[in-house]
């Protein structure tokens, strides 16, 4: 294998890792900006793997399996909207039995697929781009979920600060009261954002389920869903930096492979640990710049809303 | 018509009992639902669930031995969670405290002097606080989230585990297992049972009550909650915030570690790859169960062993299946947070032309 053949396959590697951090973590983004925090991206997202890989091997294609999970999420994060948005329960807490409530869900469905070989989800070159030297392998040869997370980064972007959509979604995050008063909706605009958010976690989950490792494995998330929350503290809010930061994160967890391989005589658990150490190191050097996390938390994050009447 | 929220002039007593009860009613119609849609008899598997396990005197103490730990560790949440710190991290101050209280069987068998006990109990307590007060520092000192690092030490604390049990602390006389070498009778918790029964129960009995006269009868317990609900208020009162969130995380995470070291010294009796059914997550639900209230999360932890319990049962007389334990315990968080609405808010039903119609008079 040549020096660069083998750089591309690493990268490849990173690409397969960084997708499901970055898919979740886009939409945990847009729901934080909306001021809510929802902590449960690790249940929804496990949930989303169960069924896209149940959807997937009654109906033989994992398109199916995508959208499934994407209802699936979009089903739990419903619920966590009607008890924080309407029976105004502690948002931390709610998100943490979101949590608990889908590894408990996704194991009970997931039993029947233990030990069962799933059906991966196949690339789609995109003709002419995808046969580009170096390049084309890696960014245009991928699956769709790939393609689709960039394709939520750049959206993201574009609507959270180049449009009146963004505007108002970041007005109720900074200020729901003034939102209110300016007669937005601030429960239906949280709620549109937080089935976006469960949406995209049913994107990572069927991720998971469907490439990174084709078969159902009880508590595959692996603190996957955690992970991205803290992508987000550390992109302060940023959908750029999102992407960023998930690639870091990816080579980070993929990298112990890689020294596994090579031989160096650490223990495996060292390295095992090493992606929720360096969320840890990380999250220390982000809350370091007061400045910088105080510009751009939304100001209302995880605080309810009560109208006054 | 439509349901409305109206907040209450004050918390309503009556509710503060009911609602948990509502939880748990609501809780056993929906894993009826559950249990027909999977095709069991819900009455059997009910039965099977939260009967069966009281009807022998071994199941009982089962019941105990798993209720134990998560008393102790919720009771130890709860301070924190008052304090409006999240300390989600029990599980691995648990694994740490259980580490901590294991070097003496493991490294220092030898000694087995009667004072080695109580220097186990120590160590326990004091490796759950050294893990705890690691999110503790990052918090006072950088503004770093504590939910967020208190969770991923969950999962380092985890691989120590692993790499201690399948490296160094491994028994040499194992045939290679990935266990420690099974605990010296002087290092093991005196049993209390005819079963599996140990003192590990009557720790978290201590810590209720010590707790909850720290709570309702002592300034401190004060500070606390004032620092919770208000922490304005309390900064001019001249409590310190920074000393609420040590206070908080060395209090569950010591309670949590001496828990785990109760669990290895008391019902493992060794060290193995897993030490835990997730009672440091599961204790989250038994302290939001019993209302942050030491004497509530007593009666929680109880019911929440009895799930445990249950499900073994239910594994063992219908085949069903031990997964349905955890959705079970994640239904009732729900609905426990559900029905908190009832205790802030009171619900009335409005016709929508009339509620427009206030609106327009505003």
């Amino acid at each position: 294998m040549s020096d660069l053949s083998m750089i591309e396959a690493v990268l490849l590697t990173i690409i397969t890792a960084s997708t499901p951090l970055l898919l979740a973590a886009i939409g945990e983004l847009v729901v934080e900006r909306s001021g809510v925090l929802n902590l449960g991206v690790e249940g929804m997202m496990i949930v989303g793997a169960v069924m896209g890989f149940a959807a997937t091997q009654a109906t033989g294609s994992p398109y199916i399996g995508i959208v499934a999970a994407m209802i699936s999420g979009v089903a739990m994060s419903l619920l966590f909207g009607f008890l924080t948005l309407n029976l105004m329960s502690n948002q931390v807490a709610t998100g943490l039995a979101l949590t608990i409530l889908g590894l408990g869900l996704s194991g009970m469905v997931g039993e029947a697929f233990i030990g069962q070989p799933g059906i991966s989800l196949k690339p789609i070159a995109i003709p002419v781009l995808s046969v580009i030297p170096f390049i084309g392998p890696l960014l245009f040869n991928q699956d769709v979920l790939v393609y689709a997370s960039y394709g939520l980064v750049i959206a993201v972007y574009f609507v959270l600060f180049k449009s009146r959509t963004g505007l108002i979604i970041r007005a109720v995050g900074d200020n729901h009261g003034s939102a209110h008063s300016l007669g937005y909706s601030v429960i239906q605009v949280r709620y549109l954002a937080v089935m976006f958010g469960g949406a995209c976690s049913g994107l990572a989950g069927a991720y998971l389920s469907l490439i990174y490792t084709p078969q159902w494995v009880e508590g595959m998330t692996a603190g996957r869903g955690w992970i991205a929350l803290a992508l987000v503290v550390f992109a302060s809010w940023r959908p750029a930096r999102v992407l960023i930061g998930a690639y870091l994160f990816g080579a980070v967890s993929i990298l112990q492979f890689h020294a596994q391989a090579s031989g160096i005589g650490l223990p495996t658990q060292l390295m095992s640990a090493l992606p929720y150490l360096a969320t840890i190191i990380v999250l220390i050097i982000i809350s370091r710049n007061k400045t910088l996390a105080k510009v751009n938390t939304p100001a209302c994050l995880g605080k309810p809303f009560v109208p006054d009447r | 018509m439509r349901i409305e929220l109206e907040k209450r002039a004050e918390h309503s007593q009556l509710m503060s009992v009911v609602s948990p009860l509502i939880a748990i009613g609501l809780t056993l119609v929906c894993g009826s639902i559950l249990f027909i849609s999977m095709g069991y008899n819900p009455t059997d598997a009910l039965y099977a669930y939260f009967i069966e396990p009281l009807t022998t005197r071994w199941s009982i103490e089962e019941l105990l031995v798993k209720a134990g730990p998560l008393v102790l560790i919720a009771v130890g949440l709860s301070v924190c969670f008052l304090s409006n710190s999240w300390n989600i991290g029990a599980e691995g101050q648990f694994t740490m405290g259980a580490l901590a209280g294991s070097v003496i069987p493991v490294l220092f068998h030898d000694f087995t002097s009667p004072l080695a006990l109580p220097v186990m109990v120590l160590m326990g307590a004091l490796g759950g606080m050294a893990w705890a007060s690691v999110p503790a520092f990052l918090k006072v000192r950088f503004g770093t989230n504590e939910i967020l690092t208190s969770l991923m030490l969950v999962y380092i604390a985890q691989y120590i585990l692993d790499f201690l049990v399948r490296g160094p602390w491994r028994d040499p006389e194992g045939f290679n297992f990935p266990e420690s070498r099974i605990f010296d009778a002087a290092h093991v918790l005196p049993k209390i049972g005819e079963g599996r029964l140990h003192i590990g129960m009557i720790f978290a009995i201590l810590a209720v009550l010590v707790v909850w006269w720290m709570l309702s009868r002592t300034l401190k317990g004060f500070e606390i909650k004032v620092m919770g609900e208000t922490p304005r208020a309390g900064r001019f009162a001249g409590f310190s915030s920074n000393g609420v969130v040590w206070f908080g995380f060395l209090v569950s995470g010591g309670l949590a570690g001496l828990a785990g070291m109760a669990e290895v010294s008391g019902s493992i009796e060794q060290l193995t790859p897993v030490i835990s059914p997730g009672y440091g997550f599961t204790a989250i639900i038994v302290a939001f169960l019993g209302r942050l209230n030491p004497i509530g999360i007593l009666f929680a932890g109880l019911l929440l062993g009895l799930s445990y319990i249950g499900g073994e049962t239910a594994q063992v007389s219908l085949g069903l299946t031990d997964k349905v334990t955890r959705v079970f315990q994640g239904m009732l968080l729900f609905f426990v947070l559900a029905c908190d609405a009832l205790i802030l808010y009171s619900f009335r039903f409005a016709s929508s032309a009339k509620s427009m119609k206030e609106a327009g008079n505003v």
